[in-house]
């Protein structure tokens, strides 16, 4: 028994074991009208380990559902979905997520917050005070560790939802149009920190997000999947060959952008669409 | 300062209202079953001086105290088991309900029944008098935490009763303060009640001193301001300091 299982590798380990990997997906989801819709149909991709890939796709084309999937909040109702081959059963702090809402809990001081997470995947003691430190000093949140997440602005809001996330060193980062509801200037200064923290990386930190916004995709992944309206599927696959850490003022960073922008409106504007 | 002039001075024009209307209806009258806010007043030094108020009051909140505890923890313990469990939820909340709609002084004689005229009688009609409303607060502000919270926490690896100690129950908790002013104040009512009608031979308490005063009405006036000031009191300084608080950490106060 011992010998035979001692011959298997176990599959995270064998090369070409994508870090994520969605199989065939098909996600329904009830409206609060009780009607089930088909969110996303029949979605097939892999993501290598460390590589930054952004779903982009309309509102409503169950870009978020396949996240949620993923995160193991949310049930697939057709399909697989696999983190480093294996399925995958529920939540957990090697996925960390990154919502709309920063999420942070509004009892707990900034710095509590991301103590949580820690105390969470049993880090005790003085390492989980030094480890939030650091991780809110990483993201520029050290003059307000004690802060209350309410006395904060809606973009240091959002880098502390980042610094928790961080803290536990997640081999994925989940996130689901995190920046949507900031203005332009706030929201560049994220992408920039989430360059910035995933080259620091080193390869080791795989990047899923979801955006409906064109530029943020091309700026921040290495390929950019497009997914059609409702019920979602993907219509094509980008691959961003522009130099780190990007900016909108790149040109092959505009030409990829008018591309997308394209394909989306052609895809907008076809018949039964 | 503007604010104690804004908020105190309002009531305290409405208390002063009180006492010369009632000063005029009394000297109006001239009653022995209206004594003027005068001989009250008298009264209460009287009591406050032979101590005879302040041992009742003493006896009264440590009886209070005791059962608000063992109320708060029944109520939460349980509003949390009815949040968990949906069978539960249906089999016991409706139960519950009824025994919030059933006025407490209704258990007073049972009580007599099964733990004689003595202190434990008082004690559960306290008890079953004020913890429906602390399970059925806890129950509902569960039920209302912005699922959210409850996604993020699962995904930071909280599950099962970590999830519900860590994020759910503090995410609850100003939902759950409703409860607790809630709770004080069928507490506080049940237990005078109590009192009143159970007196065993030789207990005191504010109650038990209100049942002895029918013949003295000054004496009667003052337990019972002494009664509607500890009840005032620790709705507005305990309970109202502990949401301001809580509601404040939050930022859930409108600015000031």
């Amino acid at each position: 028994m011992s010998d035979a299982t001692a011959t298997i590798t176990p599959p995270s380990r064998e090369a070409g074991i994508p870090k994520l990997s969605v199989d065939a997906l098909t996600v329904e989801r009830t409206l609060a009208n009780g009607e089930r819709i088909v969110a996303a149909r029949d979605v097939s991709f892999d993501i290598a380990t460390g590589e930054f890939v952004c779903l982009l796709g309309p509102s409503g084309c169950g870009k978020t559902s396949i996240l949620n999937v993923l995160a193991g909040l949310d049930r697939a109702s057709a399909g697989r979905a696999l983190l480093d081959g294996e399925p995958i059963e529920g939540p957990g702090p090697d996925r960390a997520v990154l919502f709309q809402d920063p999420a942070l809990f509004p009892w707990l001081s900034v710095r509590a917050n991301v103590e949580l997470a820690l105390e969470l995947i049993g880090v005790d003691g003085d390492e989980r005070l030094e480890r939030a430190r650091a991780a809110l000093a990483s993201v520029g949140l050290s003059d307000v560790l004690d802060a209350q997440p309410h006395e904060l602005s809606a973009g240091m809001r959002q880098r502390a939802a980042l610094a928790r996330a961080l803290a536990c060193d997640p081999s994925v980062v989940l996130g689901d149009e995190p920046f949507g509801v900031l203005d332009a200037q706030t929201r560049e200064l994220l992408q920039n920190e989430v360059q910035r923290v995933w080259m620091g990386s080193g390869g080791r930190t795989t990047f899923l997000f979801i955006s409906h916004n064109v530029r943020e995709a091309v700026l921040l992944a290495d390929r950019v999947l497009v997914m059609s309206a409702r019920p979602g599927r993907l219509l094509e696959e980008f691959r961003i060959h522009a130099p780190r850490p990007r900016d909108l003022d790149d040109v092959l960073v505009g030409r990829v952008v008018s591309e997308i922008h394209a394909l989306m409106l052609r895809e907008q504007e076809r018949p039964g669409a | 300062m503007r604010r104690v002039a804004h908020e105190v001075l309002p009531p305290l024009a409405g208390i002063a209202g009180l006492i010369v209307v009632w000063g005029v209806i009394a000297a109006t009258t001239s009653s022995a079953s209206i004594p003027s806010p005068l001989a009250v007043w008298d009264a209460l030094v009287d009591g406050l001086r032979a101590g005879t108020i302040q041992e009742a009051a003493l006896k009264t909140l440590i009886r209070l105290a005791f059962s608000f505890v063992v109320a708060v923890v029944l109520g939460t313990g349980l509003g949390v088991l009815l949040a968990l469990n949906e069978f539960a939820r249906r089999a016991i909340r409706p139960l519950i309900v009824a025994l919030q709609i059933t006025p407490f002084v209704a258990w007073v004689p049972l009580a007599v029944v099964w733990f004689g005229v003595s202190e434990r009688a008082v004690v559960f009609v306290t008890i079953v008098g004020s913890f429906p409303a602390m399970a059925l607060a806890t129950l509902q502000a569960i039920r209302q935490v912005p699922p959210l919270y409850e996604r993020a926490g699962r995904t930071l690896g909280a599950r099962g009763w970590t999830l519900y100690r860590k994020i759910v129950v503090p995410a609850a908790l100003p939902g759950m303060m409703a409860g607790l002013q809630q709770a004080w104040g069928f507490a506080w009512k049940a237990l005078m009640a109590g009192e009143l009608i159970v007196v065993a031979a030789g207990a005191t308490g504010l109650g038990h001193l209100l049942a002895g005063q029918e013949h003295d009405v000054a004496a009667l006036l003052a337990t019972l301001a002494v009664i509607v000031a500890i009840g005032v009191a620790v709705d507005y300084v305990v309970f109202g300091q502990l949401d301001r608080r809580i509601r404040a950490r939050r930022g859930l106060l409108p600015e000031a």
